[in-house]
């Protein structure tokens, strides 16, 4: 089963198994990982679900959209250049079988 | 004393509620009721993605199945609240328990307005509100070819959009003179109309629904206003919705329009409060009783009651933000626009990239961005700051909005 690890700042993890189609997103709302908000539903319009993806699999990732790249730049944590993506644009896939990522401290401007 | 807050709904307000009271350190019990049998889920994609051909089977969650174990919230899933007691602080449920309360709220929600004409229960004729609706409604759109569309707000265009993409021939009828006219710059409904049009989608203007005619009890055609016929295998009607608070009426607290509560969201009786788009309460910007429904005013009102509750007494004063997703067109509007004397355009209209500044009397009360997610953030920044900025400045193409509204409010990237 492809799978999905969550490495939080407190060093817990989450290991989420997650089927083909699923986003990042989606497995951490729908399984309660802890510092993923998920806020518009999936639609890049909010930047609530931001990862910082483990360089190991930075190679295996889909195209950045304009839109996301956009919602990056307004982001509630720092943006890191190379690891930061959207939660809701990276979806389990034949060639994406399984991903770790980063939380960031926190998803909400004050 | 008991010390059980008990929620009545389980939509966002609801679900949001539960959680923050844990948050801010609730010990006491919480019992939540929600009228439909399914985990609370996201409304949001239910007219988005969830209707499209390329749609996950699942309606997302706003919680995990866990949650309510894990932060000791007994949840009542299918289970509406009939009668309340104020004097005895009661509750009576449809599975006929009776819950005594310390504090009650309200979160009722909404539900769509409905048409009673001539052919409104014909078969075919949808409304989108719930996931049951939604999954009836993808099914539907599967084998359809014609789609008529009965009002030009949000859920109407998000569905018409969908549906278009989908090769459906896509009508809609609205009544008002420009669509989501009740909330959008008459230039960004002008935008809208042409983008639709553009995508092939009819849209009349200054036509409501007379009638709905059928064949073997399922619609085959919409009649307009004007006496136009529009051939239809499936109808969706998204004319509004009405505050649920008849539970709230029936037992005394008052009403009108949504349920009233104060700043605090705190109604005439001190243990009851309501939230969402059921409550009517006094804006913070606009100064006037207003009832919202938006995704931000729920989750933003349940984190205020939640400090309210445990000991912190807090005003409702959150920034007001809203989305829509229409085709490749994401919307986002910060603020309250209504009552605006003046606008500015800023980006690239032409290139479906741009946003639109709304003034009152000389002062930013709200922005309306396409497909402009920073500028939307930025709009967020200046709105809740109550940054001073002049239409001059804005119609200055090379004014950096973005660095101007970080030079004066602290946020998360600057400090």
């Amino acid at each position: 089963m492809p799978a999905i690890t969550f490495h939080h700042e407190n060093g817990t993890t989450d290991l989420i198994e997650a089927v083909a189609g699923t986003s990042v997103m989606r497995a951490a709302v729908t399984n309660g990982v802890d510092g993923i908000v998920g806020e518009c539903g999936g639609q890049a319009m909010c930047a609530t679900c931001h990862v910082y993806v483990r360089e190991e699999y930075l190679d295996r990732l889909p195209t950045m959209s304009d839109d996301e790249e956009e919602m990056l730049e307004v982001t509630a944590s720092p943006r890191d250049e190379e690891r930061s993506r959207l939660g809701c644009q990276l979806k389990i896939t034949s060639t994406l079988t399984e991903i770790a990522v980063d939380v960031p401290v926190t998803q909400v401007h004050p | 004393m008991t010390d059980n807050i008990v929620i009545i709904g389980g939509g966002q307000s609801g679900v949001q509620l539960a959680d923050s009271l844990r948050t801010e350190g609730h010990t006491g019990a919480i019992t939540l009721f929600a009228s439909e049998a399914h985990l609370p889920y996201q409304r949001p994609p239910l007219s988005k993605d969830f209707i499209s051909d390329q749609a996950d089977a699942s309606a997302l969650p706003l919680r995990a199945q866990r949650f309510f174990e894990d932060r000791a919230v007994t949840f009542h899933p299918g289970v509406t609240v009939t009668t309340i007691d104020r004097d005895a602080k009661t509750v009576t449920a449809s599975d006929g328990t009776t819950t005594v309360y310390s504090s009650l709220v309200f979160a009722t929600g909404a539900r769509n307005r409905t048409l009673s004409i001539e052919g409104s229960a014909l078969a075919g004729i949808h409304y989108l509100r719930t996931v049951d609706d939604a999954t009836l409604l993808r099914q539907e759109l599967a084998g359809a070819r014609r789609a008529v569309v009965v009002g030009a707000g949000f859920i109407g265009l998000e569905f018409a959009a969908s549906a278009r993409a989908r090769g459906l021939d896509v009508t809609v009828l609205e009544f008002g003179p420009r669509p989501m006219g009740r909330v959008l710059s008459e230039p960004m409904s002008r935008y809208f109309t042409e983008a639709h049009t553009r995508s092939g989608i009819a849209l009349r203007l200054g036509e409501g629904i007379a009638s709905f005619a059928g064949d073997g009890g399922r619609v085959t055609t919409a009649i307009g206003t004007t006496g136009t016929e529009y051939p239809a295998d499936l109808v969706l009607v998204g004319v509004g919705v009405i505050p649920n608070d008849e539970l709230a009426s029936a037992c005394g607290v008052p009403c009108e329009n949504g349920i009233i509560v104060d700043e605090r969201l705190q109604s005439s009786d001190p243990n009851v409060f309501a939230l969402g788009d059921c409550a009517r309460y006094p804006h913070a910007q606009t100064g006037t009783m207003t009832r919202l429904e938006s995704v931000q005013n729920a989750t933003d009102q349940a984190k205020t009651l939640a400090k309210t509750l445990t000991g912190t007494p807090a005003d409702y004063t959150s920034l007001a933000w809203f989305w829509s997703q229409q085709g490749s067109i994401k919307l986002q509007i910060a603020g309250i626009t209504d009552g605006h004397t003046d606008s500015v355009l800023r980006g690239d209209i032409d290139g479906d990239k741009f946003s639109i500044y709304c003034f009152r009397d000389g002062t930013l009360v709200g922005v309306e961005s396409v497909n402009s997610p920073a500028d939307h953030m930025t709009a967020r920044r200046l709105l809740s700051g109550a940054m001073p900025l002049s239409t001059a400045q804005l119609a200055d193409a090379s004014f950096d909005l973005k660095a101007y509204s970080k030079s004066l409010v602290p946020t998360a990237e600057s400090v």
